[in-house]
């Protein structure tokens, strides 16, 4: 295979990885805004809190239960740092969001930024505002495709961000609460009204897109070996616009979006300079909402009167 | 008028009180404080549009001073207005498209944006000087009295800026467009449907606020002489807006008196610095559950009830 293709193809694949990760974290933001229209803002911090809970169960191994097998470690720091998270995610919406139901949107944002604010700094001042590094827990196997590289790391996240994805359309689409959450997107009051306890699907939806949030967390971690209480901020931020790109309210649209939205950064990192990687990420942004603010997949809804 | 200055005399004695040379220099970044609050709260206190980036407006503001003065020797004086201008140029820029767009997308548009002029200012090395930022800003020459190192003049110019910004803040928030915009914030559909041309309007309202960034990015740029990208941060955009939450949206004094208090806070809360960040956080959620009109919101809403009695008085007579 000729080089050019081959860098193409990695930058594609690379792209792929981190896209993964975002489309975990947009599913979150587009669930909260199909039952709440909120753009919920601390749902960022909720990634970075998943990663830290993800390092601190690495760090309890370490020092207390030595020979337990990688897969092991794996397993318990996803379930510890998904079960964390989910319930920092249903006390939020309980504590924060729940009195606010019903007041102008803009109320519910600036709170939903307070929110962030709160626990970047609680984070900080629990772990120190130095840049964590993570354990490496993974073995380092690199698998060679035609001149691709292929890391274990980037398999587990292709592995379990697609097997969420498949749980979550598989929930939404066949669960009886899944059937209750289109139901509340769609309209709450009549939702209401047939006998769907509205705050209950509510809660579920945070504590499942928290969750999805935490595992991406957790890997976004292990695959950069390093983790801040900055970095919710920037991914947050990214995976709202993959969010938008996709069509807001929308699931296979965050999915996409989250892909492609990768998939550009990491041609766009790869091919220009990484220096404005972020840049891309934000004129994205700023494009879709100008432009098409109802996304890919998202449908026009003119404001309600 | 009267007002303004009853709020703003007791300020003009501090250097008198307090000769006291960090205090001072606090005080004027207080000041500046107060400004930003000023102009972002006719953004989103008086019309509603949530603006999460505009610490960029400010560091456009800045940028164009210190650029003009480094490249072209302009001179402060000029630079001011200059700053205030280019800083409106990229409101309507921002504005034109995007308000169109319903309100809480604005909100993440203009936090894109406020990204994105950061990073560009942290990678434009040519230009910029990159992270170290541009050093060497010209201070301000008053008819020959040179400012200095010395906090207080500063003082003194931000004073008088809060004071002009105030009055015609004031005279705006009881014009036909005032009006026009707290009848959008209220009810942007029934706005239109009253004929209000709603796109106008809240452009004005975008570029007036990002006129008063400009012009105290400017101030700052030349009472620092350095300023670096990392002074403009999204803290601090979240920062002012917490002033305008705490003081209470659509009231100017309001958000003149969350500057004051959030400016402040910090230097009287010495031994919890760390906490300090922690604190807004927690205090923008508690002010949005229990009072989210803020501390003075709920004297707007008197002096509402007052005008329309006055009015009805008006046509009894």
């Amino acid at each position: 295979m000729d080089s050019q293709l081959q860098l193409f193809l990695q930058q594609v694949l690379n792209g792929l990885t981190i896209g993964m990760l975002y489309a975990l974290v947009a599913l979150g933001y587009t669930m909260v805004y199909g039952v709440l229209q909120l753009i919920n803002f601390a749902h960022g911090e909720i990634f970075m809190v998943g990663a830290y809970l993800a390092l601190t169960t690495i760090w309890f191994f370490a020092s207390w239960l030595g020979g337990v097998p990688f897969w092991g470690i794996l397993i318990a720091l996803f379930v510890f740092s998904m079960m964390g998270s989910a319930l920092l995610g249903a006390v939020i919406e309980k504590v924060a969001y729940r009195p606010l139901r019903g007041s102008p949107k803009l109320t519910a944002l600036i709170t939903s930024i307070g929110v962030s604010f709160f626990l970047q700094n609680a984070v900080m001042l629990l772990y120190g505002s130095k840049e964590q590094s993570v354990p490496e827990i993974i073995p380092n196997v690199q698998f060679h495709l035609g001149g691709v590289t292929l890391s274990l790391i980037q398999l587990v996240i292709f592995g379990v961000s697609i097997g969420l994805m498949c749980f979550l359309t598989w929930f939404v689409k066949s669960t009886k609460t899944g059937m209750a959450m289109r139901a509340t997107a769609e309209n709450p009051e009549a939702a209401n009204l047939m006998g769907i306890s509205v705050n209950h699907v509510i809660r579920t939806t945070f504590i499942l897109g928290s969750a999805l949030a935490a595992v991406a967390g957790a890997l976004f971690s292990m695959n950069y070996g390093s983790v801040n209480f900055h970095d919710g901020y920037l991914a947050g931020l990214k995976a709202f616009t993959a969010a938008v790109f996709g069509g807001i309210g929308s699931i296979p649209g965050a999915m996409i979006g989250g892909l492609l939205l990768g998939i550009f950064e990491g041609l766009g990192a790869g091919y220009l300079s990484s220096e404005w990687k972020d840049v891309f990420a934000f004129a994205l942004l700023v494009t879709v909402l100008i432009f098409r603010p109802s996304g890919l997949l998202g449908e026009n809804v003119p404001e309600k009167v | 008028m009267k007002k303004i200055i009853l709020f703003l005399l007791p300020f003009s004695f501090f250097p008198l009180l307090d000769k006291n040379a960090y205090h001072m220099d606090l005080m004027t970044n207080v000041g500046i404080y107060v400004l930003l609050a000023m102009g972002l709260n006719v953004a989103v206190g008086f019309t509603g549009l949530l603006n999460l980036g505009y610490a960029a407006f400010f560091a456009i503001g800045a940028y164009t001073y210190a650029l003009l003065n480094l490249h072209m020797g302009c001179p402060f004086w000029l630079g001011l207005p200059i700053g205030g201008l280019v800083s409106m140029i990229f409101g309507f820029l921002i504005g034109i498209p995007s308000i169109r767009v319903r309100g809480d997308y604005l909100a993440i548009t203009t936090l894109g944006f406020g990204e994105i002029v950061r990073i560009a200012f942290n990678n434009l090395d040519r230009w910029t000087g990159g992270p170290n930022g541009l050093l060497g800003i010209a201070r301000p020459n008053f008819f020959g009295f040179q400012f200095s190192v010395n906090a207080t003049p500063y003082f003194y110019l931000v004073l008088i800026l809060v004071a002009i910004t105030a009055y015609l803040l004031l005279r705006m928030s009881d014009s036909k467009t005032g009006r026009a915009l707290v009848a959008i914030r209220e009810d942007e559909l029934a706005a239109s449907c009253m004929g209000i041309p709603t796109l106008h309007v809240k452009l004005t309202a975008f570029g007036t606020s990002s006129f008063i960034a400009g012009i105290a990015g400017a101030v700052f740029a030349s009472k620092q002489t350095i300023i670096t990208p990392d002074s403009f941060d999204f803290v601090l955009s979240v920062l002012i807006l917490a002033m305008v939450v705490l003081g209470g949206m659509g009231n100017l004094w309001g958000a003149a008196l969350g500057a004051l208090v959030l400016g402040i806070l910090p230097e009287l809360l010495r031994g919890f610095a760390s906490y300090r960040m922690l604190i807004f956080g927690l205090l923008m959620i508690l002010m949005m559950i229990f009072r989210p009109q803020g501390i003075l919101g709920g004297q707007l809403i008197r002096r509402e009830l007052q005008t329309k009695n006055e009015g009805a008085s008006d046509a009894a007579s």
